[in-house]
């Protein structure tokens, strides 16, 4: 069995300011979180010799020559939607460990309210520049079969899981509220939380308009403008920088079967993270009550339960009876996405739960912290339902 | 003249998908099924993925089902859909097995559940283009 267990830790974190309006292009916000992250890591911009760009806005190209990388031996881009950030935390591994790569760099951002093309495109549209195109497996699936009944969106495709899942194992509305009135709770928590000072009871969620059933408006993670960036190095080299290492002691990608079509899966709840996360927590070596804390991608409420569900947190159904009764809140059990994560932090694809969790493991998330933390889960999710998870260790 | 009175996405289609989309035309369902070992299929794909043939045909299906799975849209994610709202994109499971995306076309969003029985129905939305919707079955 290969083994990427510990032999690349995160050493520098950092994020552009979280907004809705960041007068700015996509590469602008990622050079500003990059050269955070770089700073952080006590390194230099040149000390970066490998960038796994993100899947839209700027190619690693163009972020390599903003920082004058001038022999930049490693560039890629992991193309999983959400997932891309947790999934690049493995490709950096891989690239380190292999000694492709010394420095990864990894950069992630968005204008993700500006940008929407209801509200006019944003510094893009403004400068004339046009979005770089991603290629995407999923195109030609909703064009053909799901674009002429109006499933166009990411909040319409996961309902579908979310819908026959409530039906089957009778999961009520009240378990999805308990998550998003948790994150609330840990964004008061956090200064940079879009949704601090914005309180939210289970009462508000229940009360709150639909948008695609069973999802209300609080199943769904912000819009916002923003990037953040991770640095990753080696465990060696990680010994002698700024701040202690976070280990990268378990990581996998997953992919659910077939990728590219939800309807036609055998079983609907095996995501990317059923294949994925027994992978991860054999190469960590440690087990579901091992974790401290979870990070976990929340594009929507329910999007959290079924992956708490595939990863083997609780058998298929009970997530109902986990994700309530206060576990998931700071100082429960298992404290779920302390920085208030996709619903009431910021929507960076998830990077921002690599960041929170690095941070946790520094144990400089303040009155957020959790107490003794030593060892906590990442997961990524996107497009159809691919995955990827880390576990990380101070 | 109908095309234009159709205001909603037509199919995007190509190669294989247009095939489909031609069967429907013409008020026949019709699923891709491997020559060697029966096996049927959707979305449309090259090979088979349970043998690994080439060889397919394109088969009737009874346009029989059951529904499998659905999300009721209350807000509009592309303005074409604005006057439609609420509307259900319903996963509909074939006797053959395959699952398809679609509409119903006689039950209210408050009336659905997992396992109800539905048969299909073509709507031909322009004068080249039929799209399978399912009504009520027995």
């Amino acid at each position: 069995m290969y083994s990427l267990k510990d032999k690349a830790c995160i050493v520098g974190v950092g994020e552009s300011a979280f907004t809705r309006g960041s007068g700015k292009t996509e590469l602008g916000l990622m050079l500003d979180a990059s050269t955070k992250a770089i700073a952080d890591a006590g390194l230099k911009p040149h000390d970066i010799d490998g960038i796994i760009g993100p899947p839209l806005g700027a190619a690693s190209e163009h972020i390599a020559a903003n920082l004058g990388i001038e022999d930049m031996r490693y560039a890629t881009t992991v193309h999983m939607g959400g997932a891309s950030p947790v999934v690049s935390l493995q490709s950096a591994a891989m690239a380190i460990a292999s000694g492709v790569a010394t420095n990864v760099l990894i950069p992630l951002g968005w204008n993700g309210y500006s940008s929407n093309p209801v509200r006019g495109g944003g510094a893009r549209a403004a400068t004339g520049e046009k979005p770089m195109p991603a290629p995407n497996p999923l195109q030609n699936t909703i064009g053909a079969f799901y674009l002429p009944y109006g499933a166009t969106v990411p909040v319409q495709w996961y309902a579908w899981l979310a819908t026959r899942h409530k039906h089957l194992y009778g999961t009520p509305f009240e378990a999805m509220g308990a998550i998003a009135v948790a994150e609330r709770k840990h964004a008061q928590l956090n200064e940079k939380a879009m949704m601090r000072g914005r309180p939210l009871t289970l009462e508000d969620y229940l009360a709150a308009r639909w948008v695609s059933y069973p999802f209300r408006l609080f199943d769904c993670c912000l819009e916002t403008d923003a990037a953040c960036a991770i640095v990753v190095t080696s465990a060696e080299r990680a010994k002698d920088l700024k701040h202690a290492p976070v280990y990268i002691s378990g990581v996998a990608e997953g992919h659910p079967y077939p990728a590219d079509d939800i309807p036609a899966r055998p079983d609907p709840f095996v995501i990317g993270l059923s294949f994925a996360a027994p992978k991860a927590f054999a190469m960590a070596g440690v087990t579901h009550k091992d974790i401290d804390f979870l990070e976990v991608y929340d594009c929507f409420t329910y999007v959290v339960m079924l992956q708490i569900e595939a990863m083997g947190f609780c058998k298929r159904g009970e997530v109902k009876d986990f994700v309530t009764g206060g576990r998931i809140e700071l100082g429960g059990e298992l404290p779920l996405n302390t920085h208030g994560g996709l619903l009431s932090e910021a929507h960076v694809w998830g990077a921002n739960h690599i960041v929170e969790a690095a941070r946790q493991l520094r144990h400089a998330c303040g009155a957020r912290q959790v107490a003794d933390a030593e060892i906590g889960l990442v997961t990524g999710w996107g497009d159809f339902g691919d995955g990827g998870l880390a576990i990380l260790r101070r | 003249m109908a095309e234009k009175m159709y205001k909603l996405p037509l199919p995007r289609v190509g190669g294989h998908s247009a095939e489909f989309y031609k069967f429907c035309k013409e008020h026949e369902l019709r699923f891709q099924r491997c020559k060697d070992c029966r096996a049927w299929r959707h979305i449309p794909r090259d090979m088979c993925a349970k043998c690994g043939s080439f060889e397919w045909e394109w088969a009737r299906s009874s346009g029989k089902g059951t529904v499998f799975s659905w999300t009721t849209a209350m807000q509009p994610m592309m303005p074409q859909f604005a006057g439609k709202i609420p509307y259900s994109p319903v996963i509909v499971e074939l006797e053959e097995g395959v699952r398809m995306v679609t509409w119903l076309t006689d039950v209210k969003p408050d009336e659905l559940t997992l396992g109800m029985p539905v048969e299909i129905v073509f709507d031909d939305v322009t004068p080249e283009v039929a799209l399978p919707m399912f009504r009520r079955a027995a």
